[in-house]
């Protein structure tokens, strides 16, 4: 692992110097932040000063703090859905590769339908039914995300169903979960984590985009999302508030986009 | 030929099935609404005469299956039903949007296009180079940013700083089609960057694919020059993916036009739809989310259709 660290090309060091930083911000958020996460402290959209280093938001909250907050609330939004997502999406997709005949027909064609819609529309109808809760939130994208991961681990856990070392488990008598997490499981792990990093990307910047719509996190909680969309109307007036968290939420996204890049192409075994 | 049309009658039968199925879901959705939706959506100081009313306008009285049936009969003759909140017929608000949003979208595809395929053969072009260097990081970055960061950077320059660009698309429809043009320039162009990014990155890779074969090769050797080789030879036979990417970029321009007009606070079936889901104005939102969806599918058999017409290879495989 240490060896792997060390032969990686400088912008997968680069993406992982940007995360950690998020990361540190996010896990130390109460010792960093100079307020309370929710207390208005100045004038509204003041302007960045040894007071408030960032400004101030549009009703007079500091804006550092509402961003090293918002980096604890988005990441651990985002984790926790990416990581219930992978286990819906690969416990079925394993369950498909190994039980195969009707269950992975059933699973396969109820996953090519709610593909065959737009994930952002699916989810917005859905959140106009069960009304937009934190976990009403997490449950809805980690559903229609875990069609993705579905896809990839059934896929791959197929290719490695056949091998000799599954057949010998089979036939030693193993079960069904057995073979799925001591043979699938350990071999299908290098693609899954490059998936993993990509689709925490694309549910991040998902959540994002509803917290944007007014959908997402509600309002006081710190969320990047929302904080964009608090502070549109500062563009207007040449204040560039909106600018800080939308480009936060960039850099977090090509941070993980730089370190996806090179798992990809360790896994792919490319040289050039 | 008789093969490929049977392919295609069969992929657009499967598109049918899939639009019929989601109008169940959606129909469904709602359906499980907790409670009554009646009693949701009004609240509870609602009187039970008012309850009763609202639910003898959302049919409610009837059994599901009847409800469904004449819901669905009354979307493919255009009628929506009357929206929750300020009663006017959905259809009348949806066609306007739904236009609105396809001029929107066609516009960002019609520049993204031509930019992204050049920039692609460019990029093949001078491979490994600083050039090729810069436009994958640049591209890579415009598809890790949110949409909205790429809206309000546009909006800081054309607008705040320079003056050129309203940052309202605010259009309506009597304005002649230039002035409508000019108002919808800015989201246009964010959506531009976004689906350059990715037609450009595809572009780039098929023709580099191309460029490891015989016939290639060939036509180095015959000394032929590098941009004819790339624009004749390898070109022509990496249309089927760069077909496919651009299709496939027509369907998430659907969606991504969501968010752009939320932004631009551009009146289309985007915007339309967020206003709805937070008043939970369900027949609205079902009429358009269905909407969206047909589209979407549409696109996407659009793409596959186009795929096989380009690739000879595709004709021959499954659905």
């Amino acid at each position: 692992m240490l060896k792997l660290l060390r032969q990686s090309p400088t912008s997968a060091r680069i993406g992982m110097a940007m995360i950690s930083l998020m990361l540190i911000f996010a896990i130390f958020a109460p010792v960093i932040a100079t307020y309370e996460e929710t207390s208005v402290v100045g004038d509204v959209w003041e302007g960045s000063s040894s007071r408030f280093y960032l400004g101030t938001d549009q009703i007079g909250r500091d804006l550092f703090t509402r961003m090293v907050y918002g980096a604890r609330n988005t990441i651990a939004l985002a984790f926790a859905t990416t990581a219930l997502s992978f286990f819906i999406g690969v416990l079925f997709g394993f369950l498909a590769a190994t039980k195969g005949g009707w269950f992975d027909q059933i699973i396969s064609r109820v996953i090519d339908i709610i593909m065959a819609f737009p994930t952002l529309i699916f989810c917005l109808m859905i959140l106009s039914v069960v009304g937009p809760s934190i976990t009403n939130l997490i449950i809805t994208i980690a559903i229609l995300d875990s069609t993705r991961v579905y896809r990839l681990s059934r896929a791959v856990a197929m290719d490695i169903a056949v091998m000799e070392f599954v057949e010998v488990a089979r036939l030693r008598g193993e079960g069904a979960w057995w073979i799925m997490r001591r043979e699938l499981l350990p071999n299908a792990l290098p693609p899954l984590v490059a998936e993993f990093g990509l689709r925490f990307c694309f549910v991040f910047l998902f959540i994002a985009s509803l917290s944007f719509l007014g959908l997402g996190i509600q309002p006081p909680t710190a969320d990047w999302g929302a904080m964009v969309r608090e502070n549109a109307g500062a563009i207007t007036f040449g204040i560039y508030t909106p600018l800080i968290p939308a480009g936060a939420i960039a850099f977090l996204t090509v941070g993980v986009n730089l370190i996806v890049d090179w798992f990809l192409h360790l896994a792919s075994g490319l040289e050039d | 030929m008789k093969q490929v049309l049977w392919l295609i009658l069969k992929r657009t039968g499967a598109s049918v099935v899939t639009i019929f199925i989601i109008s169940l879901i959606i129909f469904i959705g709602v359906e499980l609404l907790p409670g009554d939706v009646a009693e949701t959506v009004l609240g509870q100081s609602a009187t039970p005469e008012t309850v009763a009313a609202f639910r003898k306008e959302l049919k409610l009285d009837l059994p599901p299956p009847v409800r469904y049936m004449s819901w669905l009969k009354d979307f493919v003759h255009g009628e929506f039903g009357n929206s929750l909140a300020n009663k006017r017929p959905v259809a009348q608000q949806i066609t306007w949007r739904f236009a609105n949003s396809l001029l929107l979208a066609s516009t960002a595809i019609l520049i993204a296009v031509p930019v992204a395929v050049i920039l692609g053969i460019l990029a093949a072009l001078y491979r490994n180079t600083l050039f090729d260097k810069t436009i994958s990081a640049v591209t890579l970055s415009f598809i890790s940013f949110p949409e909205f960061f790429i809206a309000y950077i546009l909006i800081g320059i054309f607008s705040v700083k320079f003056n050129i660009f309203p940052s309202l698309a605010a259009i309506n429809a009597n304005m002649p089609l230039g002035t409508k043009l000019y108002t919808i320039l800015l989201p246009a162009l964010t959506l531009t960057f976004i689906v350059t990014a990715h037609i450009m990155r595809q572009t780039r890779a098929a023709i580099i694919n191309v460029l490891a074969s015989a016939y290639i090769e060939m036509a180095e050797l015959k000394g032929l020059r590098r941009l004819r080789i790339i624009a004749l030879h390898a070109f022509p036979n990496s249309l089927s993916p760069v077909i496919n990417v651009i299709a496939v970029n027509m369907a998430y321009l659907v969606v991504g036009v969501v968010i752009v007009e939320v932004v631009f606070v551009y009146p289309g079936l985007g915007q339309l739809l967020v206003d709805a889901v937070s008043k939970r104005d369900l027949p609205v939102v079902q009429a358009s989310g269905l909407i969206f969806a047909i589209t979407y599918i549409f696109l996407n058999l659009l793409a596959d259709v186009m795929s096989m017409l380009a690739n000879p290879k595709l004709r021959k495989s499954q659905l």
